[in-house]
């Protein structure tokens, strides 16, 4: 048990303290950080998928008036660590992706940078190339371990025999595309070096791990490398690991001495240099009796790696403890493949695998006439499945109950193509949210009594639309025992005390649990009346009790979708969520950030997917035109809202993180109202048009 | 080739000397310092750059600064008046219709921009008498700020913010 922290500004829902500056665009991101005289870096990639450089002619590019320099292969300075052979840019002459930096021209302006970089003249030798992901290659392999730590494969009971056994049973197979993260704001770092001292200004979802890992690349004491990054424009993902644009700009800036080197990724570039959430491939079996419960959940997946560094998506860690069934399994499977390097991705394993996993379980309550609520609630299992532990807290029942009642689910005809309003068939579906309460550990907090007799609390954390600014403070405000505008918090920097990175939804989980202890400490030290100038640093708490218990958050999502009779189209009308996440912060910024999920899941039902070609080896959609992601008049109403939830075992504000779930079963809950608008299931996203045509 | 262009921009005369290849974005963000206005695809495709280029919002990654000599630009800095917000800003803090906020300025200076195109009766895709005066219903919110792309997902309350204005 925690000892919970009484609410008094938890709970509240202040708006964002940042909101001004952030509504007349004076937050400074990392581009916007004001350097003297900067250089502009224009990155040059390479035009095939595998090979290797023969040569690099610059001189072209040198001749040209405002250039500084053009890194190659050969000149470029050499790197203390290539282990991350995603950051050894320019070590070696081999092309291992298309896309891949294989030239960097620095210049005096942007528009000098990128015409000489379409003239450094790039040889390669081209060598045959292999991205196709398919479910039938011979060279599949099963990693270590899959992201996040988990299993490769788990296995209880048999599931053949209790599939053969079973009066009704779903064999299918579900895809998910290849999906780019996209924040906004393009992967942007800024690098100067004074006196063999690096300063980054970067997005980045962490400063501090962003700074160890430059520090190690770059071989540099992690003390002599700063990273400055108050305001983050998105990263979901993408910005929580380092990727090359911090290496090479610190590169670049290293050949111009005393000159600061600004890099901005184009649009283009980010499909190939900053991660991307890979396509996978899911077979799902569940077999069940006659009354709905589930007596086999078998989940068998193919993803993609990249050849030169492995990431393993955790894509079928939620069936193994959503649903009560005595055998079951799960296997992930890689194709190592000559493609860019897939990385995290909005709530990566839990996004596509509820996707398959949720669609089947319609599939099944369909097919064994319990309604799909009903039949999910049926299976709820006591304890965690596979590890038998206790759930710390568990109301995905209650979710579906006041979601169901607050969708008016109970009015619905089951039978699909059963209401039509004008030339629109009209549906409803539902499906399950889950995200694990994820702590890390190795933060740090100070609390200082200031000279206004308010706190300055400081931590190294990141905000990156998620509300940090406001709801760490709100949490320091309680654990101090003081008003909100009483804390002065400091974040999104490596001079302020070393914080974790903003993943796994455990931001305010690790952030907050640091401050907890940091101000509580100070409390016990200086007592009720400190002294100006007084101070405290802590560290994150270990977990007393983090094995004892099974942590996750919960959620129902219900979507109401219309389809086009003649043409196709899909449009969704309605989204509701009803989560489980604990006790929520800032109903304010809580409510936005669940939307903003949903609202990303909507837009990988309706119309997200990366299309390869295979013959060339690169996305060739790869900007806003041709990528879509929902715009305004895509998005309907979409309700989010929780149920009161109380758990004191996850952490001392009682939180279970909620950047993730939102995003987890939206697709399912979308595609199954289409299939009850239509009766057509579609199994491959996204839910585009020719899917209904018949 | 390079080029002198003087721009009002937030009510300030500001000069600057432009290679013609120079968007009126880089020459306001790398030229001028004004990063209140922000690139999100450089090919007018999501709406981050958007100003308001005398009155009416356009995306600056889409035009040439050297074409635009003697220009009024405004930006989301430069919106408010007397020292408070512009009322969309306000009510996009109010409605929390942001998250990562890179977006926002280009929200702001649409959102403004469009309410003036919709009081002067101009019709959009989805306005089914195009001659008479525009209703704001959210349906035409949407449809008016779709060119204005939100990763973070903010668009109910982005609609919200702007019906408060509206109305």
């Amino acid at each position: 048990m925690t000892d919970l922290l009484r609410p008094h500004v938890l709970g509240a829902s202040p708006a964002r303290v940042e909101g001004a500056a952030k509504v007349t665009g004076t937050a400074l991101y990392a581009g916007d950080q004001r350097v003297t005289d900067p250089a502009y870096l224009h990155l040059v990639q390479a035009e095939v998928a595998r090979g290797r450089v023969t040569s690099v002619d610059a001189e072209a590019a040198l001749a040209l008036d405002g250039v500084l320099a053009v890194l190659t292969p050969d000149n470029a300075p050499r790197l203390a660590s290539t282990d991350d052979a995603e950051l050894a840019v320019l070590q070696s002459h081999d092309v291992d992706f298309r896309g891949q930096v294989v030239a960097a021209v620095v210049a005096r302006t942007p528009e000098i940078a990128r015409q000489a970089g379409a003239l450094v003249d790039v040889r390669i030798d081209e060598a045959p190339h292999d991205v196709h992901l398919g479910a039938d290659r011979d060279d599949l392999y099963a990693p270590e371990e899959v992201n996040a730590g988990a299993e490769t494969d788990t296995s209880q009971g048999d599931v053949d025999a209790a599939m053969a056994e079973a009066p009704f049973t779903v064999d299918h197979t579900y895809t998910t595309a290849w999906y780019n993260n996209n924040p906004m704001e393009p992967h942007t770092t800024t690098a100067l070096w004074s006196d063999g001292d690096l300063v980054l200004h970067d997005s980045t979802q962490g400063v501090h791990p962003t700074r160890d890992t430059a520090a190690e690349v770059l071989g540099l004491d992690p003390e002599r490398v700063r990273v400055v990054s108050p305001h983050v424009g998105g990263g979901f993902g993408s910005k929580g690991t380092a990727h090359v644009n911090v290496i090479i700009t610190a590169l670049a800036a290293k050949a111009v001495p005393g000159t600061p080197v600004k890099l901005a990724l184009t649009r283009q570039q980010m499909f190939s240099l900053v991660g991307y959430r890979t396509p996978t491939i899911q077979r799902v079996r569940l077999g069940c009796d006659e009354g709905g419960w589930l007596r086999a959940v078998a989940v068998d997946v193919v993803e993609q790696t990249s050849r030169i560094k492995e990431y393993a998506e955790q894509t079928a860690v939620p069936s193994r403890m959503m649903y009560a069934a005595p055998h079951r399994s799960t296997t992930h499977r890689l194709a190592a493949l000559d493609v860019p390097v897939p990385s995290w991705m909005r709530a990566p394993g839990e996004c596509p695998g509820m996707f398959a996993l949720e669609s089947a379980v319609d599939e099944l309550a369909i097919a064994c006439g319990v309604d799909p609520v009903e039949f999910r609630v049926r299976n709820e299992p006591e304890v965690e499945p596979e590890s038998g532990k206790p759930f710390s807290s568990r109301n995905l029942v209650a979710c579906l109950r006041e979601g169901a009642r607050r969708f008016g689910w109970d009015d619905r005809d089951p039978a699909p193509r059963s209401r039509r309003e004008s030339d629109w068939l009209v549906g409803t579906g539902v499906a399950s949210s889950t995200y694990p309460v994820n702590k890390m550990p190795g933060s740090a907090a100070t609390v200082r009594r200031t000279v206004d007799g308010r706190f300055r609390v400081e931590i190294g954390a990141a905000d990156i639309g998620t509300g940090t600014w406001t709801s760490l403070a709100q949490v320091a405000a309680d654990a101090l025992g003081v008003e909100f505008a009483d804390v002065e918090l400091r974040i999104g920097d490596t001079d302020l005390p070393k914080a974790t990175v903003a993943g796994g939804s455990s931001g305010i989980t690790s952030w907050g649990s640091t401050v907890v202890a940091a101000a509580r400490e100070f409390r016990a030290k200086f007592g009720d009346d400190p002294d100006e100038g007084d101070e405290l640093t802590a560290t994150m708490p270990e977990d007393d009790a983090s094995d004892e218990y099974a942590k996750h958050a919960f959620g129902a999502q219900f979507a109401e979708v219309r389809v086009h009779v003649d043409t196709g189209e899909v449009r969704v009308s309605r989204l509701l969520g009803v989560f489980a996440v604990g006790r929520v912060v800032n109903p304010r910024l809580a409510r936005s950030q669940l939307v903003g999920g949903m609202t990303m899941g909507l837009s990988m039902a309706l119309h997200e997917r990366s299309v390869l070609d295979e013959r060339f080896g690169h996305v060739v959609n790869h900007d806003f035109a041709e990528y879509h992601i929902a715009a305004n008049a895509d998005v309907p109403r979409v309700e989010a809202l929780w149920i009161d939830e109380h758990d004191p075992h996850v952490n001392p504000m009682g939180t279970k993180g909620i950047g993730e779930i939102g995003i987890v079963g939206t697709a399912a809950a979308i595609a199954n109202a289409a299939h009850h608008a239509t009766g057509v299931r579609v199994r491959d996203l996204p839910l585009t048009l020719d899917h209904f045509l018949s | 080739m390079d080029g002198d262009v003087e721009l009002d921009v937030d009510g300030r005369s500001r000069t600057l000397r432009v290679d013609s290849r120079t968007t009126l974005l880089d020459a306001l963000r790398e030229g001028l310092g004004v990063t209140s206005v922000k690139k999100g695809c450089d090919h007018g495709q999501c709406g981050s750059c958007t100003v308001l280029l005398g009155g009416r919002r356009v995306v600056t990654c889409l035009t040439f600064a050297i074409a635009h000599d003697g220009a009024t630009v405004t930006t989301a800095e430069g919106l408010g008046a007397g020292g408070r917000p512009h009322p969309v800003q306000e009510a996009f803090v109010e409605r929390d219709a942001f998250q990562c906020g890179f977006c926002t300025p280009g929200q702001v200076c649409s959102a403004v921009g469009m309410l003036a195109e919709a009081r002067d009766g101009r019709p959009s895709a989805v306005t089914d008498d195009l001659t008479g005066p525009v209703e704001l219903s959210d349906d035409e919110v949407r449809e008016r700020m779709s060119g204005n792309l939100c990763r973070c997902g903010a668009y109910g309350n982005i609609v919200d913010a702007i019906q408060d204005v509206a109305r």
